[in-house]
């Protein structure tokens, strides 16, 4: 069994981050192998940035590749690039906060969340990507949102007065997941 | 021991650490920055030091002269980095001097691009600066190997008293992937090596002792023909390392080397599953290259050998074509430019053999 994610966006949306809060997640709390695999042109912000996390039971060959069983897409270009990467009977994630286009494939899932205007309503922009992050988690029922609460406890911890808006961020997705599934 | 989720990049610099580096000079370059930026923050803990050099020229002959002081001493660059670390790597080999190097190797030539790539092949075995030296070569195709080798290669570099080079590309650097990390060597053991040295090493020896000297050469032709004859008795010395899968009754067999070998492993087993018959030859040094793992190929069956790297042209080929002795036709999977090779490519270029096209 093996899971195929990509997380795309653009630079300083947290994809990066996403990823690897997830790929952590995976390897801190079970014995599959799993790589992240960060993507990104010459630019330090504004650019495309786009990462792919596998999650294996077998050996893990290439950490990337076109053909997706789950794609996450922060905005429309990324939309436009990774469409065709989704397996059919794949799942797209979708930020409809800025992505509104109709999606032309029926043999793919699609789950909706608008996560840049949820970040804005809890009042931090920062955290669309935790919110998506939970999404992810709810949606596919897979990984125990505990543990990658733990991961983004353990990551943050020198920022620890952000913890409770993290919180409340990724409990948000995680309803908006459990919600669609 | 407990699995930690490390960067190719990062893991490689602690391995270093722990194998006892306690020096560590380089310049920024795309895709391997994060060796340098590991080791600035990492070896003052362990009382070693960091410089960031005004150059790649600067940065190899800081290690070059640490290296040479008794101290375990690595750097790394990417490709057009490494171009320009070549005299220093040449003068460690002229002078005897181990030191271990990294190529986080990226697109070229020139310039290229920052994006991963295995187009360094001919520089790091064949000539990697002038004068005919040779150099044991990895090329890892894991996060865990591009570790355990680098680990190793601090010994090696010790025992031979010559560089030994670490083949990574820009995948291996950047990706992250669950390791287990080796020993951490005490302080002790760390001042035991440096010791050790003291036989031709510049560590401080009084005037009543025999002093050392270093040199990268000799105006004395016979004592240069000497220096080169003993290090081609080195090089002749080393076995390469390899390793093979599924051979018995393959009707292809793929051969690569670091990432290309992880990904045609993955085509190798998916073509397996449907009963198509492919076998494995990944050599794990590409210097001294290992032409006897080509030898357990069957050539009365095999309908080709599949040569899969990251290069156009293509390098590691070359090699696999003096091993493979015309024995069978040899096809070639391909890419370059900073794209990365896919399973799909080589699964459809082991169909086409297949179908005879």
């Amino acid at each position: 069994m093996e899971t195929n994610l990509c997380v795309a966006g653009f630079g300083g949306q947290g994809v990066m981050t996403l990823g690897k809060f997830l790929a952590e997640s995976v390897c801190s709390s079970t014995d599959k192998n799993v790589t992240f695999f960060p993507s990104y042109g010459a630019e330090q912000r504004g650019g495309t940035a786009n990462c792919y996390v596998v999650i294996s039971d077998e050996k893990i060959g290439a950490p990337l590749g076109t053909s997706q069983d789950d794609v996450i897409v922060m905005n429309g270009a990324s939309l436009n690039k990774f469409l065709s990467y989704v397996k059919p009977g794949g799942t797209l994630f979708i930020n409809s906060s800025i992505v509104s286009d109709d999606i032309p494939r029926d043999d793919i899932k699609v789950v909706k969340a608008p996560v840049t205007e949820l970040a804005l309503e809890m009042g931090n922009s920062k955290v669309l990507n935790i919110i998506m992050l939970g999404v992810y988690v709810g949606y596919k029922g897979e990984i125990d949102p505990t543990i990658v609460w733990g991961t983004i406890e353990h990551k943050l911890a020198s920022k620890a007065k952000l913890l409770p808006l993290n919180k409340q961020a990724f409990e948000k997705g995680l309803e908006i997941g459990r919600s669609q599934r | 021991m407990a699995r930690v989720f490390m960067k190719g990049c990062e893991a490689m610099a602690e391995a270093a650490v722990r194998a006892g580096c306690r020096f560590f000079a380089g310049y920024p370059i795309t895709p391997q920055n994060e060796i340098p930026e590991y080791m600035s923050r990492r070896l003052p803990e362990v009382g070693g030091h960091f410089v960031q050099g005004e150059s790649e020229v600067a940065s190899v002959n800081m290690v070059y002269g640490a290296a040479s002081a008794g101290t375990r001493a690595m750097t790394s660059s990417s490709s057009p980095g490494i171009a320009l670390k070549s005299e220093g790597i040449s003068y460690c080999a002229a002078a005897r001097i181990p030191i271990v190097y990294i190529n986080v190797a990226r697109g070229g030539p020139g310039v290229g691009s920052i994006q991963p790539a295995q187009m360094d092949y001919m520089q790091a075995t064949k000539a990697s600066g002038n004068g005919g030296f040779e150099m044991r070569v990895f090329a890892p195709s894991t996060v865990q190997e591009a570790v355990d080798f680098t680990y190793r290669a601090f010994d090696l570099a010790d025992a031979d008293r010559n560089p030994v080079l670490i083949l990574a590309d820009g995948v291996i650097g950047t990706m992250i992937e669950p390791v287990e990390l080796p020993a951490q060597r005490s302080e002790e053991e760390v001042a035991a090596i440096k010791a050790g040295k003291r036989s031709w090493a510049c560590i401080g020896h009084s005037l009543d002792e025999p002093r050392a000297w270093i040199q990268p050469g000799n105006w004395s032709t016979a004592a240069m023909q000497q220096c080169n004859e003993d290090a081609a008795a080195l090089y002749a010395s080393w076995e390469p390392e390899w390793e093979s899968k599924w051979l018995d009754d393959a009707d292809v067999v793929i051969t690569a080397y670091g990432i290309s070998a992880r990904i045609a492993e993955s085509a190798a087993a998916l073509l397996r599953k449907e009963g198509i018959k492919v076998g494995l030859v990944r050599p794990i040094t590409v210097h001294p290259f290992p032409f006897a793992a080509y030898e357990a190929i069957d050539y009365g069956k095999v309908k080709a050998v599949l040569d899969v790297e990251m290069s156009i042209p293509a390098q590691f080929v070359k090699d696999v074509e003096t091993a493979v002795k015309g024995r069978c036709p040899i096809e070639t999977c391909l890419c370059s430019g900073g794209n990365i090779m896919s399973r799909e490519a080589i699964v459809d270029s082991v169909r086409r053999i297949m179908e005879g096209k």
